[in-house]
């Protein structure tokens, strides 16, 4: 590992911390205009996390201490996967521990530890928000590996920096099976991030919320970690979408200048991206929980097409 | 892939986005969007037409992609919108298996038919050879689609689509068949839409619905 490669490592880390809140107060600001509302400030979600630091916490009587320990390896397992995704330069000495499929194993292990915690109190919103969030969650899983795997057979690798790299030196050309596949990819993300098709952010109405049905218990320093970790999520997802489907301009190997051009390039695709959300937000309705299955095998399908596609026309 | 010119690529598209809407008719609920969804098909039928004969200079599928855009993009929508208006049946399309099921049937047909076109697709010599596999599998969804409906109008649009597939196939993988034989066909589709739509009235004049189980019954009611 070069003292270089630890610096870029570290740097992407940071931004992914950084950015991460300022993304989700720029998606909402977003929906807020396209709905006609009065938006919220920019910063909001820095605010709300620094305003949950600086309380007191409160913790059910009968937590057991995998209530309490929750939010670290959730807020851990997103840190993970924001050092693996490269968002900025490609070359991530921790990137090599950890594959596509192993990234995929974060979430999943982040999502069982949120579900556990959920259920671990006793309350009946917290059981139900992790039964749903299980449901949506082994239905996501396998349209997202096989997005993944579309992308490991072009480039012959499962390890994204190399996905990345191959990506963006193909020839120019028309690639129905990354449209299929980016299709997909989006209709994964809004259900794995909670947003509207499936899952609503913005409400705490019992009948239909699912994420924050599960964080209900939580207050303070928990809660914080846990919104910061939901913010790295959908951070998280975006930059896998971009490095995928958008890879022009993210620096290759350890160059500063290419980092440095990479930064803003980011920012604004994070930018289009997230007002993209914002607009499939808007102009679509939240549908019955029992729809969910057929939303995400949608996903599945396309995703599968995407790959057989690629067999059969590009190879 | 990438060695090819650009219209064989812009032909592997369509053959996708037709693979894709052939998926979607299969998963569809509503009459009226089903049309639609046909009318699509016609259109990216008409495209690939249009290209493959701008690609490979083959003057008379100027004249088949012509026959497409108006047979398959108005004329036969139109038909069929005016038979819903008249019948005056909007309902949901009732299935026989759930949705995401018969999605992950069609699936293991794509697979089956890619399997099944690739020894095919090796001997042939065109640029395009490829998407045999795809037209193939387009009629084998809606092959399925007719089986998993119990209507009758979607069955007659699976009908449709399913001879959207075969076009695709004789345009993709062999240029086209003979002008006389189009345009045979072309009057086959026409005539049998006219015959069903009459049909259509006979079935539920008789039986009251459009439901066609009432038609396995071989003897009159008692």
């Amino acid at each position: 590992m070069t003292a270089s490669g630890f610096l870029s490592q570290l740097l992407q880390l940071a931004v992914a911390l950084a950015l991460a809140p300022l993304l989700v107060g720029w998606v909402n600001q977003c929906r807020a205009w396209l709905q006609n509302r009065g938006a919220p400030p920019l910063l909001l979600p820095y605010r709300t996390i620094h305003k949950l630091f600086s309380k007191d916490a409160v913790v059910a009587h009968g937590a057991s201490p995998l209530f309490r320990l929750t939010p670290y390896v959730v807020f851990g397992a997103m840190c993970c996967a924001a050092a693996i995704v490269p968002s900025l330069a490609t070359d991530l000495p921790f990137a090599r521990a950890a594959d596509a499929i192993a990234l995929v194993g974060l979430f999943a292990l982040a999502r069982m530890f949120i579900a556990l915690a959920a259920m671990d109190v006793g309350t009946a919103f917290g059981s139900l928000g992790a039964r749903r969030e299980m449901f949506v969650g082994f239905l996501a899983e396998p349209a997202l590996l096989m997005v993944l795997f579309t992308a490991s057979l072009i480039s012959g690798s499962t390890s994204l920096p190399t996905i990345v790299e191959t990506l963006a030196h193909r020839e120019l050309g028309i690639y129905p099976s990354l449209a299929f596949a980016g299709v997909a990819f989006t209709m994964v993300s809004l259900a794995e991030n909670a947003r509207i098709p499936v899952d609503n952010p913005a409400t705490h109405l019992e009948l239909t919320m699912i994420h924050e049905a599960m964080v209900l218990e939580y207050s303070a320093r928990h809660l914080a970690l846990l919104e910061w970790a939901a913010a790295l999520k959908l951070f998280n997802y975006s930059c896998i979408g971009l490095a995928l489907f958008l890879p022009a301009g993210i620096a290759e190997g350890s160059d500063w200048l290419g980092m440095a051009a990479a930064a803003p390039l980011l920012v604004a695709k994070l930018a289009a991206g997230g007002f993209a959300l914002a607009l499939i937000e808007t102009l679509s309705a939240k549908l019955r929980i029992f729809r969910a299955p057929e939303f995400l095998g949608t996903a599945f399908m396309l995703a599968v097409l995407a790959m057989l596609v690629h067999l059969l026309l590009e190879s | 892939m990438a060695g090819l010119p650009l219209y064989a690529q812009l032909i592997n598209l369509l053959a996708a986005i037709l693979l894709l809407l052939a998926f979607a008719m299969l998963a569809q609920r509503r009459v009226l969007s089903l049309i639609d969804l046909f009318a699509a098909q016609g259109v990216a039928l008409t495209a690939s037409t249009a290209i493959v004969a701008w690609g490979t200079g083959q003057t008379h599928l100027w004249f088949s992609a012509a026959l497409t855009l108006v047979l398959k993009v108005f004329v036969l929508p139109w038909i069929l919108y005016r038979l819903i208006r008249r019948l005056d049946v909007r309902w949901d399309v009732e299935g026989m298996v759930n949705i995401p099921t018969t999605m992950l049937i069609g699936i293991v047909l794509v697979v089956f038919s890619f399997n099944l076109a690739y020894p095919i697709s090796q001997l042939a010599s065109t640029v395009t050879r490829s998407t045999l596999g795809i037209a193939i599998a387009c009629v084998m969804l809606s092959f399925l689609m007719m089986i998993t409906r119990r209507k009758a109008i979607p069955q007659v649009i699976g009908f449709l689509s399913m001879e959207n597939g075969l076009f695709f196939a004789a345009t993709s993988a062999t240029y086209g068949m003979p002008m006389v034989v189009e345009l045979g066909i072309a009057l086959d589709v026409l005539v049998g839409m006219v015959i069903l739509g009459v049909f259509f009235f006979q079935i539920r004049e008789q039986f009251d619905s459009l439901d066609l189980k009432h038609l396995e019954k071989l003897k009159e009611p008692e």
